[in-house]
């Protein structure tokens, strides 16, 4: 659904990202490990097309990046559920209604929605949030309220940036089986992450591939974590 | 979608009600210069003056001989020879009372009233020279036409006043709406993170701001008809324009187009500087 193909990227300077090659197809799980600085977001973004390859192609379900407007960028966002590293949420709206704005944005708001936006925030252990405003959420709430918000439009492919960044050990795992239910429904997914230690938990639960940008390049990380 | 903003909604309202307020008053303005130009046009290019200056033996045959030709001129409407004291009512103000106006050797003053289609004056001068060399006719032309000319560019400067007004709301629109985007750059980066299409964002700024011109507008709208109904009455022959200002009668419906024009405007503006920024933008 999202292909790289031999992608390289740099910010001006230098190459960050070089032959990147990668298919994210439905029911896949990956995780996305290496240092602070080594690319991880970056590599979302090239994802999530907030930024063109300099070399090489991007493909968003079966689509050249480079040759899609801004409004088929849009377009294939709805089916890319994100969740930032910084959540990204409108603070003057509440939880619920910025779980709710993909839909709004979408016009796919419906009669069902407070129905769903009900059972989503259940889900995600918010249901008795959902009038609040972002600021006034722990770290681990809002990361659970972005998971919602990633989801809302049942995309194919999930990606994740250190989606338990600035959460407890227990939140992680919860987050975690969050998605690893959803890689069950059949949705594509990819987290950036340098927790090996949720890596190591999410073996257990799912059948999921280790990435590592080391050098510049992709690696298939070996078995030793 | 897009945070509110107290500070700046308020002065976009206060500026779209201060054009209003204006476009109002320039409207008024042209209204009635319009009229003054079409009454001076209409009403004095129909009355005209014949003066007939004879030795005083002739005058009374040239008088005969000058309406003779008037009575048979196409677009005249009616023809009046003044009497001696009509003549010496005029003079008064002039030379005072009590001179013998009779012994002075006065021309002989026929009055002249032009129907609607009106009459071809030129043609009329040179039957007059031919019949009754001691004819001339007045049309008031020489001072008709410059006032006419000035009523006439009062109307334009009113128009070109309210085009001014117009483009200045856009401008400001345009800058407000710019200043909004940029305080909501923010916002609109997770819009698009999340899916919106362009012209989800600029729907919702653009209905605001539509919003806002149009209640500011309604506001100023409201009060320069208010003031225009205020002001005080003045004698219509006495004040000329002064007197002039204001609506009359279907007239009080033109203030009413100033929102809707604001709207459009404001739609407009919003759209543009929108979509230009937000192509800027990402
Ligand atoms: N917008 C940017 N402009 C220039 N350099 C950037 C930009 N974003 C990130 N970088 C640099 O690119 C490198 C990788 O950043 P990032 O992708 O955020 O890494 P990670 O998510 O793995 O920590 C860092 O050195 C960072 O400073
Ligand atoms: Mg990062």
């Amino acid at each position: 659904m999202i292909g790289l193909e031999n992608v390289s990227y740099g910010y001006g300077d230098g190459e960050l990202l070089s032959g990147i090659t990668l298919d994210l197809s439905p029911g896949s799980f990956h995780f996305l490990t290496g240092p602070s600085g080594s690319g991880k977001t970056t590599f979302l973004k090239l994802c999530y097309m907030e930024l063109v390859p300099t070399a090489g192609h991007v493909r968003a379900f079966g689509r050249d990046v480079r040759e899609m407007d801004r409004d088929d960028i849009a377009r294939a966002r709805r089916r890319i559920g994100i969740v930032h590293q910084d959540c990204q949420f409108l603070d003057h709206l509440s939880i619920a209604e910025n779980i709710a704005l993909p839909l709004a944005v979408g016009g796919r708001a419906g009669p069902d929605d407070a129905e769903n936006l009900d059972a989503l925030l259940g889900w995600v252990g918010l249901g008795n949030r959902a009038g609040a405003l972002p600021p006034e959420l722990s770290g681990g709430e809002r990361q659970r309220a972005a998971l919602a918000r990633a989801v809302i439009m049942s995309p194919d492919v999930i990606l994740a940036d250190e989606p338990t960044g600035n959460v407890d050990w227990e939140m992680s795992k919860r987050l975690l089986s969050l998605l690893a239910e959803l890689n069950r429904m059949g949705k594509a997914i990819l987290v950036a992450t340098h927790d090996l230690n949720l890596i190591r938990a999410a073996k257990t639960k799912v059948n999921a591939r280790v990435l590592r940008i080391s050098d510049r390049r992709l690696q298939l990380a070996g078995a030793d974590l | 979608m897009v945070p509110p903003t107290g500070f700046t909604a308020q002065l976009t309202v206060f500026s779209a009600a201060a054009m209003a307020f204006l476009a109002v008053f320039a409207l008024a303005l042209s209204l009635a210069a319009g009229r003054l130009a079409d009454r001076w046009t209409s009403e004095l290019a129909r009355s005209a003056t014949v003066r007939i200056s004879a030795p005083q033996g002739q005058i009374e045959a040239q008088t005969r001989a000058a309406l003779g030709v008037l009575q048979t001129t196409p677009g005249i409407a009616s023809v009046r020879v003044l009497d001696k004291d009509e003549q010496q009512a005029l003079l008064t103000p002039w030379i005072g009372q009590g001179l013998p106006l009779d012994v002075l050797p006065l021309p002989q003053l026929i009055e002249v009233v032009g129907d609607e289609t009106g009459y071809d004056s030129e043609g009329l001068r040179q039957r007059l020279a031919a019949e009754a060399p001691g004819a001339r006719l007045d049309d008031h032309a020489r001072w008709r036409e410059p006032l006419v000319r000035a009523a006439g560019r009062l109307r334009d400067l009113g128009l070109l006043s309210i085009l001014l007004i117009t483009l200045t709301t856009a401008a400001m629109i345009v800058l407000a709406a710019h200043a909004a985007l940029a305080a909501n750059a923010q916002v609109i980066r997770v819009l698009r993170l999340i899916g919106a299409q362009d012209s989800f964002i600029v729907h919702a700024f653009v209905r605001r701001f539509t919003a806002r011109a149009v209640a500011g507008a309604t506001l100023g709208t409201g009060l320069g008809m208010l003031a225009v109904l205020l002001l005080p009455d003045a004698p219509e022959t006495a004040g000329g324009l002064a007197a002039g200002i204001g609506f009359r009668g279907w007239g009080w419906l033109w203030p009413l187009a100033v929102p809707l024009l604001a709207g459009f405007v404001a739609f407009w503006a919003t759209r543009l500087a929108a979509l230009r920024s937000l192509k800027e933008l990402s």
